[in-house]
């Protein structure tokens, strides 16, 4: 039995239950992330012009250890949904895996239902683009070209063709937000995206845009552990300096 | 219904986490996970026929690129009915992807190489600050240390730089990265477990 595993999920687990709690009273402060105030911003454009907002949540399946970004993604998607969806032009979210793309329709519907909107949800908002990661990226290029899109975001697990994506939204002049859990699109959002997350800022978005106390709670719990390993790993290269192990 | 939904979501969840750790749970656990996998078998069904739905709007539309989408479903329904005639093993079969798909994706990847280029030169006029030229500067000194150069290698860069700057600054930060997004994996997972996030249509 994998017994440090265990003890770091229900740890972890503790952590988050007894923090939401805690911080359900106090007031949430998070540090400034620049990309996501200008993000929040060009929200708030594209609905005064009528133009419309784009996500993609990447093309990875939930079944895989990387399924956690297109989560947070999913989370994010819900927010952006109920806030821009009586807008002219409602949002558009796209996947490269068929079951996020269902989840993805399913949290479109859920935000509409939640703005009382219920009847302006258009299935086809939340659509497949392709099932390879490449088919999937230049899937996604016609939507920024043709469906008035001023807004992209690209947050999931995507691989180095993302920056087809950013290269097309730069094109349009579009904003664009570029996250992923994958190192190597992680360089290439930060050459080719305007803006870009870098590590756990990914999971740190749902806080940002829709803070909860469980929203900061994660970021605090995050923030424990971080400082547990740093001190693991300088307690364990002190020990093997001195010889010890 | 959305709190059977809820409390299944959750028990499945929990039974295949403590299945990671509990040996006695693992048969239960892999019974899940082969559920989910046909599960997410017959979803990519359901997404073809969400591609062929937005890509038959486009065109009974008459929108701006339909005829792209009109290529597309031909290309489609053509792989269909010939996939299926055929069979996957068909070396006809098997040359439609060697012949296009391959090489198209091939396109792709090299289009990406001058994407990528071309983004850097521009790096520096859109973000500039220390981080972007630090950024462009390793990517120049480890592509001149990697390439096949005319002049042959450079010693110091490929003995000395490269492995270092490989094995100790790049390797370092990975490890800082994925540290921290293996830890944001982890809470985010666990919220979705506690039903605080709903991905399944929830509140």
């Amino acid at each position: 039995m994998n017994l440090i595993g265990l003890g770091v999920v229900v740890l972890s687990a503790i952590l988050l239950l007894a923090l939401s709690i805690i911080k359900r009273k106090s007031p949430i402060k998070l540090r400034v992330i620049p990309a996501l105030s200008k993000l929040y911003r060009a929200f708030g454009l594209s609905v005064e012009d009528g133009t419309r907002l784009f996500i993609a949540l990447g093309n990875t399946s939930l079944l895989t250890p990387s399924a956690g970004a297109p989560l947070a993604g999913l989370g994010m998607l819900r927010h952006l949904t109920e806030r821009t969806s009586l807008s002219d032009n409602p949002p558009i979210a796209a996947s490269g895996e068929s079951a996020l793309t269902l989840l993805a329709q399913d949290t479109l519907e859920a935000g509409y239902k939640a703005a009382g909107a219920a009847e302006f949800y258009q299935p086809t908002t939340g659509r497949l683009t392709g099932l390879t990661p490449f088919s999937s990226a230049v899937g996604t290029m016609p939507i920024l070209f043709d469906e008035n899109v001023s807004a992209s975001i690209l947050i999931g697990h995507f691989g180095v063709e993302s920056a087809l994506i950013a290269d097309a939204a730069d094109r349009e002049n579009e904003f664009l937000l570029g996250s992923s859990d994958d190192l190597s699109a992680q360089a290439a959002l930060y050459a080719s995206a305007p803006e870009v997350l870098i590590g756990e800022e990914l999971f740190a978005t749902g806080a940002y845009l829709g803070a909860t106390a469980s929203h900061e709670a994660s970021l605090t719990v995050q923030d424990i552990l971080r400082w547990a390993i740093i001190l693991i790993l300088l307690a364990g290269a002190a020990l093997k300096f001195l010889g010890v192990i | 219904m959305r709190y059977v939904a809820l409390v299944l979501a959750i028990l499945t969840g929990l039974v295949v986490l403590v299945g990671y750790f509990v040996p006695a749970l693992a048969p239960l656990r892999d019974m899940l996970l082969t559920w989910s996998i046909i599960l997410a078998g017959t979803a990519t069904l359901v997404g073809v026929f969400n591609l062929i739905l937005v890509h038959g709007t486009k065109v009974t539309k008459r929108e701006k690129g339909s005829i792209y989408s009109a290529l597309l479903l031909l290309c489609l329904f053509a792989a269909f009915i010939f996939g299926l005639a055929l069979g996957p093993d068909d070396p006809n079969i098997r040359l439609l992807v060697d012949a296009v798909i391959v090489p198209v994706e091939a396109t792709l990847m090299a289009l990406l190489a001058v994407t990528l280029l071309y983004a850097s030169i521009r790096l520096l006029r859109r973000r500039a600050n220390v981080m972007s030229v630090v950024f462009i500067l390793t990517a120049v000194l480890m592509l001149f240390a990697s390439a096949t150069l005319p002049f042959g290698e450079v010693g110091p860069l490929n003995d000395f730089l490269r492995p270092w700057f490989q094995h100790v600054l790049a390797l370092g930060g990975a490890r800082g990265i994925l540290i921290g997004v293996a830890l944001g994996t982890l809470t985010t997972g666990l919220r979705v477990l506690f039903g605080a996030d709903r991905p399944y249509g929830g509140k």
